[in-house]
């Protein structure tokens, strides 16, 4: 029904305007997976075209295919209504497609100007190609909005910036059409707000860009149309304005969902974790945690927000014993926690009754080439109930891992598959399940969601909200505020290093919080 | 890309793919023998019957295959753990050397069944001692242990010579040995064990020791793949993050698979100096630690591949040998380079068929999304 009606409108031209890129019947299979089938998108000539879909949906394939990294099996694309053959992203840079990747390609130690002139240093010595370099920076930033300081090091600018230099990169290149690939993933709202505004002057100025995210929110906000893929393939194609988050929402997965879980209020009982004025520091001995005291309780579920890289992953790696601490006390249950030794200490915080779901799933919480039943005890392989006298029970572990994927509603739910075979969502249902099954009192909780689709989060959040019924302390970092203010039950905003404040999601807004994350407010 | 291809069947893997290999480096070595003017034929037959066609034979080939299977799992074990020891060479060499000392010091006054023993622990002892040191160089000081243990390699060879020369050696005596055994430390040979309860087999070097490497790879498979600290050691050889996250400490694993594998290649000396040389010699490990690489990535760093691989090898020096002694026109030299093809397909080009072969069988997956 949704299908019909989004081809219809798909058809008709746009506004006294042309195509800036159509692509057409795109089929695309990666050995019997098939990541995009028959797909067609036709994005109008300046105009801010979003397109959404859950992790694996094929958004980011289609977009591949658009830039040159892979060859459509099957299907057209035209660039300004003339086909066009891109084996590589310099033939989609000279048809004036740019993209914006996620993580950005700048070389750190150069300046913005050598950055931009990257690969298009136009002759034998620099000096040439670098004046002209300039005056063009100088005109797009007068003409955009964009000023930058031309001679600054990319290093030292904050990532909202940077993210400018990248655009700035694209257009220089004579880029028409842009290609943003969550862009707001590292960004405050505030920053992201900056963003869109300037996208918005890209298109008043003729230009085209096609923004792909998983936020509702910013489609809403932003786009003039927006197309909905789900598994592979396109299942809506519609004025942004006609519709609504919550019908995106349904469309991505096919059927509703409920976003922000309800949940009692908090009743919050004996202190769990206590940390008391902790540093911790990165491998190149530079601050990332300076200073950081607060407690969490039994029965109630804290926050930690902030713009990722203000030390919340320290933070987190500190308390589960992976990393050690500069300096400062860490007491769970009461009882004093060495933070010396990383590795020993994450072994005793076990014992003691911790469960923790780390921000990287694929190298820490998962390993690589185990099946899903050897990676459901790691972190407990020493434990009697898995073993028979001295051997592992193979047999056992089996058997509880296959409990656990039918209560996690982990699929398939075979646990003799290599664990990273399963999705994202699903990888994570099954660390959460190992975590959760283990009884643990406190439970840290890096990124719950990341990388994980609409079903998994309601699912993964509604498990989260009953381990606190249950009277357990849990700990929540993530740099998506919408989970951070449906989950806790407090939020402990991180800002360089430090928390910079704390406040109760029923009071709070986002703007607030957004400011707070920025460093720029304190709590009142 | 290959993402999404389902897996081939594990018959692929272990049994095709090494197949496939040997088979390419018999037609190579096919190829350089009907170069020099010979019947490729004819010398696969020498080959064949030379390693495996009569009593004689057999013995001699799972005499090498011992030596290959001690210093096969010695790779794997490591392996495991996400290292690459290229000191089995030396370590069995050192470990020889164990095995040595607990014969010249304990023959003749404790019984066969106690220096047996004894002869087990210092020769894995020495072993894992010499491979203690790159281990705890890699985890404690990051020196790369593919660097370290070549190193090793070299200084155990100088630090043999030198006992050899002015320690060990017979007063008056121009050979750098040792004295020889007592005659109660030699292990028995598998002709005196099969004899004892009426079985006649050919006499050869054979001896108890090949029942050790078995049971060696027996303990090796359950120790990996059936005890936590097995499991722990797989943990830390694929991903040290969780490993650290999961509360195991790397770098006291390093150490403890360095020493492991090095234990294991060690015992190399029960078959070279107890079961066949009785004395100490220099040299008597000639390049079986390397070898033990080219069956560890055959054999697929599991055991039972270990035990097939170690018998092919074995095979192919024995065959090899017995090929110089009877198509005279194949220089040494060219038995040698036979060997080298097989290690070299088996070994270092172990990947070169199977993206191909894999794609060949591989299953499809049931369609996702």
């Amino acid at each position: 029904m949704t299908a019909a009606l989004a081809l219809d409108s798909a058809i008709a031209p746009p506004q006294g305007g042309r195509w800036a890129i159509e692509a057409i019947g795109i089929d695309k299979w990666f050995g019997p997976v098939h990541a995009n089938r028959d797909v067609t998108l036709r994005v109008a000539k300046g105009s801010i075209h979003g397109i959404v879909g859950e992790n694996g949906a094929g958004k980011s394939t289609l977009m591949n295919i658009l830039y040159g990294y892979h060859r459509a099996d099957r299907g057209e694309i035209l660039i300004d209504g003339k086909a066009a053959d891109i084996h590589r992203p310099s033939d989609a840079l000279a048809l004036g497609v740019g993209m914006v990747h996620q993580h950005f390609m700048l070389v750190e130690p150069f300046t913005i100007l050598e950055n931009v002139l990257l690969g298009a240093e136009g002759g034998t010595l620099l000096a040439e190609g670098r004046d002209k370099a300039r005056a063009e920076l100088e005109r797009l930033g007068r003409d955009y909005g964009l000023e930058v300081d031309p001679d600054a090091l990319v290093e030292d600018l904050p990532v909202g910036i940077q993210q400018r230099v990248e655009i700035l990169k694209a257009l220089y290149r004579g880029a028409e059409t842009l290609i943003l690939d969550e862009p707001t993933g590292v960004l405050t709202p505030q920053e992201a707000d900056r963003l869109f505004q300037f996208l918005r002057v890209l298109r008043d100025q003729g230009k085209t860009v096609i923004l792909i995210t998983h936020k509702l929110r910013e489609i809403m906000d932003v786009t003039d149309r927006v197309t909905v893929m789900r598994r592979g393939a396109v299942v809506a194609d519609l004025p942004t304005q006609n519709t609504s988050k919550e019908e995106l929402a349904e469309l991505m997965v096919g059927r509703k969902v409920k976003l922000g879980g309800d949940k009692a209020r908090a009743a919050p009982g004996a202190v769990v974790l206590e940390v008391e004025d902790l540093h911790v520091n990165d491998e190149q001995g530079k601050p990332r945690v300076r200073g950081v005291t607060f407690n969490v309780r039994a029965g109630e579920i804290v926050g930690i927000a902030g713009v990722s890289g203000n030390g919340q992953t320290e933070l987190l790696e500190a308390l589960g014993g992976i990393r050690p601490a500069a300096s400062g006390r860490i007491r769970l249950k009461g009882n004093e926690v060495g933070t010396r030794r990383p590795g020993l200490t994450a072994r005793i915080l076990r014992r003691l009754g911790l469960g923790h779901v780390p921000e990287d799933r694929h190298r820490m919480g998962l390993v690589a080439g185990f099946a899903a039943y050897e990676n459901a005890i790691l972190g407990h392989q020493d434990e009697a109930q898995y073993h028979r006298g001295w051997l592992l029970d193979r047999a056992r572990m089996v058997d509880y891992c296959g409990e656990w994927m039918k209560g996690y509603d982990v699929r398939p739910d075979n646990p003799l598959l290599e664990a990273l075979s399963f999705s994202g969502g699903n990888q994570q249902k099954l660390v959460v399940a190992r975590e959760m099954e283990h009884a643990p009192d406190l439970l840290l909780v890096g990124q719950p969601t990341r990388g994980v689709d609409i079903g998994a989060i309601e699912f993964i959040h509604k498990r989260l909200i009953a381990m606190r019924d249950a009277g357990k302390a849990v700990l929540v970092v993530s740099v998506e505020l919408d989970e951070i203010m449906a989950l806790s039950d407090r939020i402990l905003v991180m800002f360089d290093g430090r928390i910079i404040g704390e406040v109760s999601p029923e009071t709070a807004t986002e703007r607030q919080l957004g400011l707070m994350m920025a460093g720029i407010a304190e709590a009142a | 890309m290959t993402a999404g291809l389902g897996k081939a069947p594990r018959w692929v893997d272990l049994a095709l793919v090494p197949l496939v290999n040997l088979v390419a480096a018999l037609i190579v070595s096919g190829i350089v023998v009907a170069a020099v003017g010979q019947s490729p034929l004819k010398a696969l037959e020498v080959l064949v019957t030379g390693s495996f066609g009569y009593g004689e034979a057999i013995g001699y080939t799972l005499y090498y295959t011992t030596n290959f299977i001690f210093t096969g799992l010695a790779v794997a074990v490591a392996f495991h753990a996400g290292l690459f020891n290229i000191g089995g060479e030396g370590q069995a060499y050192i470990g020889g050397l164990g095995v040595g000392i607990a014969c010249l010091w304990l023959g003749g006054i404790l019984p066969f069944p106690l220096i047996f023993l004894l002869a087990i622990v210092f020769g894995a002892a020495f072993g894992a001692g010499w491979a203690y040191v790159p281990g705890w160089l890699q985890a404690k000081r990051g020196s790369h242990v593919v660097i370290t243990t070549i190193m090793f390699n070299f200084i155990a060879s100088a630090l043999m010579t030198y006992i050899m020369v002015y320690v060990l050696i017979v007063p008056g005596q121009q050979s750098p040995e040792s004295r020889g055994f007592d005659p109660s430390t030699f292990l028995p040979t598998a002709k005196q064990m099969l004899g004892s309860v009426g079985i006649e087999i050919a006499a050869s070097p054979l001896n108890l020791s090949f029942l050790v490497a078995l049971i060696a790879a027996a303990a090796v498979w359950v120790f990996i793949w059936y005890t936590h600290l097995g499991y722990e050691l797989r943990v830390v050889g694929k991903s040290e993050r969780a490993a650290v996250y999961s509360g195991i400490s790397p770098d006291r694993h390093i150490i403890l698979a360095m020493a492991i594998s090095g234990g294991l290649a060690g015992l190399v000396g029960l078959n070279e100096i107890m079961g066949v040389q009785h004395r100490l010699l220099l040299n008597f490990t000639g390049g079986v630690g390397f070898v033990g690489i080219a069956v560890a990535l055959m054999g697929r760093n599991h055991p039972f591949g270990i035990c097939l691989a170690a018998l092919l090898f074995g095979a192919l020096y024995q065959g090899g040998s017995e090929l110089a002694f009877s198509m005279p026109q194949l220089s040494k030299e060219m038995v040698v380079v036979i060997q080298g093809l097989v290690i070299l397909f088996c070994g270092a080009l172990e990947h070169l068929f199977r993206p191909q072969l894999e794609r060949l069988f591989a299953k499809p997956l049931p369609a996702k999304a």
